[in-house]
């Protein structure tokens, strides 16, 4: 469908009025994108009669430098380097009414190291644009330019494992519940019962921050009791996630700095704080030694749907360029939204050096990460021991399994679940190791180890058959088929 | 108390043909792997004593569990533990780690506090076998 470019030059171009949007020269069908261009792959949903290159090129425009009419004052910039240039677009396969929009910015329109300006072009104006129906932002192509004005991870999954002494098995955490309401000496209580068990972290939930019922600084007194006594009783590095999300930064680095002062070896936060607390934060966890731990919070509100809104992976990309150590990212077989090849690109994107274009994990771009460190991606939310195949085979072995309700729901006791997740996990990396078929012949595993631990066994016999199997909102496009017409 | 360091300390000890297997998908990652040994097994003791040189041109498990077994000889009553160093761009590091031997008697560690400016508290894990001088704790 893209048809030749349409752009006007000179007087024409500049005469005072209103120009379609791919006349004013946001569409560019023979541009090659520059190695240092930044790249947005935009799914569109034109309104009905929108023409989809001009819907694209409006895209383009007003995530750069258009107004609605034309201006003689670009006539003082090099306006042409400034213009985003759309020079793709392609209809979604089995998607009447969407098509994918490829769009080139120059690197000169982004400040360096800065998530807040890049976001307020690209997702700034331009979602709430009248001519179209929906927009989403399913992928970005960063440059190894852009990528290196950022510090990247603070810790890092290489790191994050030497400071934990912790090597070849995922590590073991849970939510400690009810989410709201315990005291700080009952929250304790919880925590020590479960890293005593073998676990190695547990977390604060989004929403734990300074309540009626539990201040913050009893929480983590309480917190770093529990997570010494434990680590004396097993030998191991421990760790709780204290939430240190607040109202305003000076807040945040308060409660920051008492954590570091108790020795905690983690501190976490939450989305809603936004980009620029995000990266602050992340500065500070680098010069104090300390693992970042992101929850996602809110994110479902604009990453779910398919036709409108941001992908999670582009999220995922902007927290590593952020410098966070962990984001939670999906768990496959759990509670929450997460198709199993759209979970995989989210994860590949958190780990890999390299990215390669992959489709069918819903990768558009080549993206070289530039030695920028590992992000360790965290999987949480209605997982138990009876899936630990299962989510080694889905998640590899990076990445943080987290059993809230199946550590703390255990008809044992906390440090019974505790066990019976770390005997699964080791039982079952050691059948991967040793060559067993582990995917096929995982419920086996589980019940020969369970023969010496009671735990295991009472925790399979809790949750046997428990899946939740609901269609995926966000799943791949598959195959995109370039048109030419 | 069990010291419950490794990939593996969980799990009931392993054999020596338990260990070759595990060894062996080391080595075929392309791993150098190494054995260690230690009577401080303090959580943050990063180094232990090296028994040797990563092993790194070793393609058979059966020559890293014939050093386990030398060194079990002569530190019989220390904690042994096998690493796998992987030297690929991007990690650098230690890939997998499990214990493969220890003390009859593990007493394993006390925690100290100390109260320091109102209710906030410094804390240190101690070993108590280490109280002991090297080579006279186990």
């Amino acid at each position: 469908m893209p048809d030749g470019s349409e752009k006007l030059t000179g007087k024409a171009r500049y005469s005072a009025g209103v120009l379609e949007y791919k006349k004013m020269g946001y569409w560019e069908p023979d541009y090659e994108p520059k190695d240092t261009d930044i790249i947005s792959l935009f799914r569109i949903t034109p309104q009905d009669g929108v023409d989809p290159v001009e819907a694209a090129a409006a895209v383009a425009g007003e995530s750069s430098t258009a107004t609605w009419t034309v201006v003689w004052t670009d006539r003082l910039t090099a306006s042409e380097k400034y213009r985003a240039k759309a020079y793709r677009v392609d209809p979604v396969p089995n998607s009447p009414g969407q098509y994918f929009a490829y769009i080139a910015y120059d690197l000169d329109l982004f400040e360096p190291g800065s998530i807040a300006n890049l976001t307020a072009s690209i997702i700034g104006n331009v979602f709430g644009f009248k001519p179209l129906k929906a927009l989403r932002l399913e992928d970005m192509r960063l440059p190894v330019a852009y990528v290196k004005t950022f510090q990247g991870p603070a810790t890092g999954i290489v790191v994050e494992r030497e400071r934990l002494n912790c090597f070849g098995r995922p590590l073991l955490g849970a939510t400690v519940k009810p989410k709201l309401g315990l005291s700080g000496r009952n929250y304790g209580r919880v925590v020590y019962e479960a890293l005593k068990g073998g676990l190695d972290f547990t977390k604060d939930d989004e929403n734990i921050n300074s309540q009626p019922f539990m201040h913050w600084r009893d929480r983590f007194l309480y917190c770093m009791e529990a997570v010494n006594k434990a680590s004396a009783a097993t030998g191991e590095v421990k760790g709780t996630y204290l939430n240190v999300t607040a109202g305003t930064m000076e807040e945040m680095y308060k409660r920051a700095e008492f954590a570091k002062d108790l020795g905690s070896v983690i501190v976490m936060i939450d989305l809603v704080i936004g980009y620029t607390a995000i990266q602050s934060m992340a500065n500070w966890a680098r010069d104090n030694d300390m693992i970042l731990h992101l929850h996602r919070a809110g994110h479902s509100t604009y990453t779910r749907q398919r036709n409108h809104g941001v992908s999670f992976r582009v999220i995922a990309k902007w927290m590593r360029l952020s410098g966070v150590d962990h984001i939670h990212a999906g768990t496959v077989v759990g509670k929450l939204e997460g198709d199993p090849a759209t979970t995989k690109g989210f994860y590949d994107i958190m780990r890999e050096e390299y990215n390669p274009q992959s489709l069918e994990t819903g990768i558009f771009f080549d993206q070289d990460w530039a030695s920028l460190n590992k992000l360790m991606p965290v999987a949480s939310g209605g997982i138990h021991a009876g899936q630990m195949h299962q989510l080694i085979n889905y998640l590899g072995e990076d990445v943080v399994l987290q059993f809230g309700g199946g550590t703390i729901g255990h008809p044992g006791g906390i440090q019974a679940g505790a066990e019976a997740n770390r005997v699964a996990l080791e039982a079952m990396i050691y059948a991967r190791n040793a060559g067993d078929d582990y995917v096929q012949n995982g419920p086996e595993i589980l019940a020969r180890a369970a023969k010496n631990c009671t735990p295991l066994k009472q925790a399979l016999d809790t949750w046997k058959g428990v899946s939740f199997n609901y269609e995926s909102t966000d799943a791949p496009d598959f195959v995109v088929t370039p048109t030419t017409s | 108390m069990k010291l419950r360091q490794g990939a593996f300390s969980y799990l009931p000890d392993l054999d020596d043909s338990q260990i070759h297997t595990q060894v062996q998908y080391c080595i075929d990652q392309g791993w150098a792997v190494s054995v260690e040994y230690t009577d401080d097994p303090h959580p943050r003791n990063t180094y232990w004593e090296m028994w040797g040189h990563p092993m790194f041109d070793n393609p058979d498990a059966a020559a890293v569990v014939y050093e386990i077994n030398e060194c079990r000889k002569q530190f019989g009553d220390h904690y042994i533990r096998v690493l796998a160093f992987d030297s690929t761009h991007g990690w650098e590091s230690i890939r997998f780690s499990f214990i493969v031997n220890r003390p009859k008697e593990e007493p394993g560690f006390h925690v100290t506090r100390e109260e320091i400016k109102g209710r906030s508290m410094r804390y240190t894990i101690n070993s108590y076998a280490a109280k002991n001088p090297e080579g006279k704790r186990y």
